[in-house]
């Protein structure tokens, strides 16, 4: 997916007037928020397991190395071939390679990030493979040409009426109204595919490194499809994913369903280890699992590396009441919202998404849904910090804070100032108290009034008090 | 009992009143107040500007200034968040001073916290005849756990709450968030305004100064003059 971060003010205020995405998110946001208040209250000790959960993720990053390798081990004694990607390059060529050498025609794939990323769709189809996208949402989007706006429901921001008229130019079919109608139209289109495709390509969730096995979470079932019927399954995943036991396993997975959809449990849950053994009917003869990095290990052992533990559950989009009122797109690259806002300019550079960390009122609410406790305000302060220090923020906002910093240290200075602005200002609010305009302030002044400030400092009006008093 | 004032930068610019309500408040309860006259701002938006040396120098300007207090109180859950979280967890970390800013974490308080949970005010001079509606802040709520507090003594006070849907949801002012993402803070505000004007009371009422003008300049600006925009501490203090 090509990065537009840099436009994200752009594309925000685009967002902001198009009515028809407006209420498609309000549907949503209600789905996805109350209904993870819900699963957390019934859980009963949500707190003791996301504490747990932070530390397994903690522990598997500190070992990164030595259990992908015990994952590499496992894996590859189960019959399964993996690659490393340092690069979204190297990912897309090894699984281009693969296909060529194998004659691929026609991929199947189950929804992955990590693929979207990397731009493998391109990548296959410029190799002239035909690559179906199978889960709902993606397919709807391949329909539709667009990226995917939300990490779990890549759809989320269409509506029902506007997945239909899809449907109707892509399938040749009459207009439907309902949504298990349409399901099922989709169903029937896709089932050809799995049928067809020689190669299944499916995302990770977690790769476990004691048994070596992938794994998927799903409600639709299609990606048991992806990655059974082929004859050769891919699994592209990055690095971060790997966790250490299927114990690890077994405690995160009761919290990403519940955060990411307020879900106890998936419809479907598989956990794939290995190729098809001979006593087996299903599973494809050859399966490869590319491990990428793609910017992952600048992240380990620095300020950021809490936001590896990231289980991409989506929570903290839900959530943040930004990405509720611009939706996912305007992010620009395949991760929205806060934890967008931190894995963009750290993958493909804080120069070009220099206002995604700035899109945030830190108002801690992706904090506190975060189901592996990281601290996405403070890793949006820090790369803040980055841009203070690299000067990468406008020059008016720099003397702005520059300015500000130097009254503030100098309370004499600071007390003078700011008496002459709360007249001023005071001046300027005129009768009714209210200043419509303000030189360099437009970003509020566009839509609200600035009310006027009494017209004296509190400083002042003490201290007269205090001299009247003596 | 000698009680430090952090008045805050915006109420000592633009509403010097909330600083005399609280001052009431705190008098009336039988404290010692002192209001260091050297004070400005607590660092805040140089912190989430990026601009972590000029937030540590007002931390430390700070701390000085109320070294000799029993208590710091501020009418504010963001100023108070910045001194008694940011401080402590991220800025002054593997510093020196470290337990200075402990020490004072643990004497600051968030006023309303500080009326109810140290002082156990079961009184207060305001009287309040209405129905308003109470806007939680994001850093008192989620930094702080300040909820039921101001509640609390909005009612000693007699006004009735009428609660708002998403009353905990951020009304989009984010200090220089408001100016930098303009449009998008706007639209955060707003829906902040629809959830107000559903619940038909005469008052919003707030604990944060910023929320509390971002809030007022979008009702004036969508023609509504009469709902009133008030901190608790006006309302409880009768100011």
């Amino acid at each position: 997916m090509q990065v537009q971060s840099m436009f994200f003010k752009q594309r925000a205020s685009e967002k902001l007037d198009d009515a028809l995405l407006q209420g498609n998110m309000r549907k949503a946001k209600g789905k996805f928020v109350d209904g993870r208040a819900k699963a957390v209250a019934e859980f009963g000790v949500w707190e003791e397991v996301r504490s747990h959960a932070a530390k397994v993720r903690d522990r598997a990053l500190a070992n990164l190395d030595a259990y992908l390798l015990e994952f590499e081990a496992n894996a590859t004694r189960r019959g399964a071939v993996v690659h490393w990607a340092e690069t979204a390059e190297e990912a897309c060529a090894i699984i281009v390679g693969i296909a060529r050498d194998n004659g691929v025609r026609k991929a199947a794939k189950s929804k992955s990030m990590v693929s979207e990323e990397v731009n493998l769709n391109e990548a296959l189809e410029a190799a002239g493979v035909e690559v179906i996208e199978t889960d709902l949402g993606e397919y709807i989007l391949q329909l539709a040409h667009e990226p995917p706006s939300h990490i779990v429901a890549p759809a989320v921001h269409k509506s029902k009426e506007q997945v239909a008229e899809l449907f109707v130019k892509a399938h040749g079919k009459p207009r439907l109204t309902e949504i298990p109608a349409m399901t099922r139209e989709a169903r029937e289109a896709l089932r050809g595919h799995f049928l067809g495709a020689d190669m299944g390509i499916s995302g990770s969730n977690f790769v476990i490194a004691e048994t070596g096995t992938t794994l998927t979470v799903t409600n639709e079932g299609n990606a048991d499809m992806v990655t059974t019927l082929p004859r050769i399954h891919v699994v592209i995943t990055g690095i971060e994913k790997v966790i250490g036991t299927l114990e690890d396993f077994a405690t995160l997975i009761r919290l990403l369903p519940r955060s990411a959809i307020g879900q106890t449990v998936t419809n479907y849950l598989t956990l794939t280890t290995g190729l098809k053994m001979p006593d087996e009917a299903d599973g494809p003869e050859q399966m490869h699992i590319v491990l990428v990095d793609a910017g992952r290990t600048k992240l380990v052992g620095g300020p950021m590396q809490e936001m590896l533990r990231c289980i991409r559950c989506g929570a903290c989009m839900n959530h943040c009441p930004v990405y509720q009122n611009v939706g996912g797109h305007a992010y620009g690259w395949v991760y929205p919202g806060p934890m967008g806002s931190i894995l963009t300019p750290v993958y493909v550079g804080l120069e070009n998404a220099g206002d995604l960390p700035n899109a945030a009122t830190f108002c801690h609410e992706c904090a506190v849904a975060c189901p592996v406790k990281i601290p996405l305000p403070e890793l949006m302060r820090k790369l803040r910090e980055q841009q203070f220090d690299r000067r990468l923020r406008p020059w008016p906002e720099r003397l702005a804070i520059a300015a500000w910093a130097f009254a503030v240290r100098r309370p004499a200075l600071y007390a003078f100032l700011s008496g002459i602005g709360a007249r001023v200002a005071k001046w300027m609010g005129g009768r009714e108290g209210l200043i419509h305009s303000l030189p360099g302030l437009d970003g509020w002044t566009k839509g609200r009034d600035m009310p006027a400030p009494a017209g004296r400092t509190f400083r002042e009006l003490y201290r007269q008090r205090a001299l009247e008093r003596r | 009992m000698k009680v430090g004032l952090f008045v805050t930068c915006l109420v000592d610019l633009s509403r010097p009143g909330i600083g005399f309500a609280a001052l009431k408040l705190l008098e009336g309860a039988g404290c010692e107040v002192v209001v260091p006259q050297s004070q400005t701002c607590c660092g805040q938006p140089g912190y989430n500007s990026g601009g972590r040396d000029i937030a540590k120098a007002l931390a430390r300007k700070v701390l000085a200034e109320f070294r000799d207090c029993d208590y710091v109180v501020a009418p504010s859950g963001s100023c108070s968040g910045q001194m008694k979280v940011a401080t402590v967890h991220d800025l002054f970390q593997g510093e020196p001073d470290l337990p200075e800013f402990e020490a004072l974490a643990a004497k600051w308080y968030e006023l309303s916290q500080f009326l109810v949970e140290v002082l156990k005010v079961d009184a207060v001079p305001g009287k309040f005849e209405g129905t308003v509606t109470y806007h939680d802040s994001c850093s008192g709520l989620r930094e702080l756990g300040v909820k039921m507090q101001p509640r609390y003594l909005l009612q000693m006070a007699g006004a009735r709450i009428a609660e708002m849907e998403g009353a905990e949801r951020c009304c989009g002012f984010g200090g220089t968030f408001s100016i930098k993402l303009g449009e998008i803070s706007t639209r955060m505000c707003e829906n902040k305004c629809e959830s107000i004007r559903a619940t038909g009371a005469g008052a919003i009422v707030g604990g944060d100064l910023g929320c509390l003008l971002n809030i007022e300049g979008r009702l004036r600006r969508t023609g509504d003059k009469d709902t009133k925009v008030l901190h608790f501490a006006q309302v409880i203090a009768g100011e």
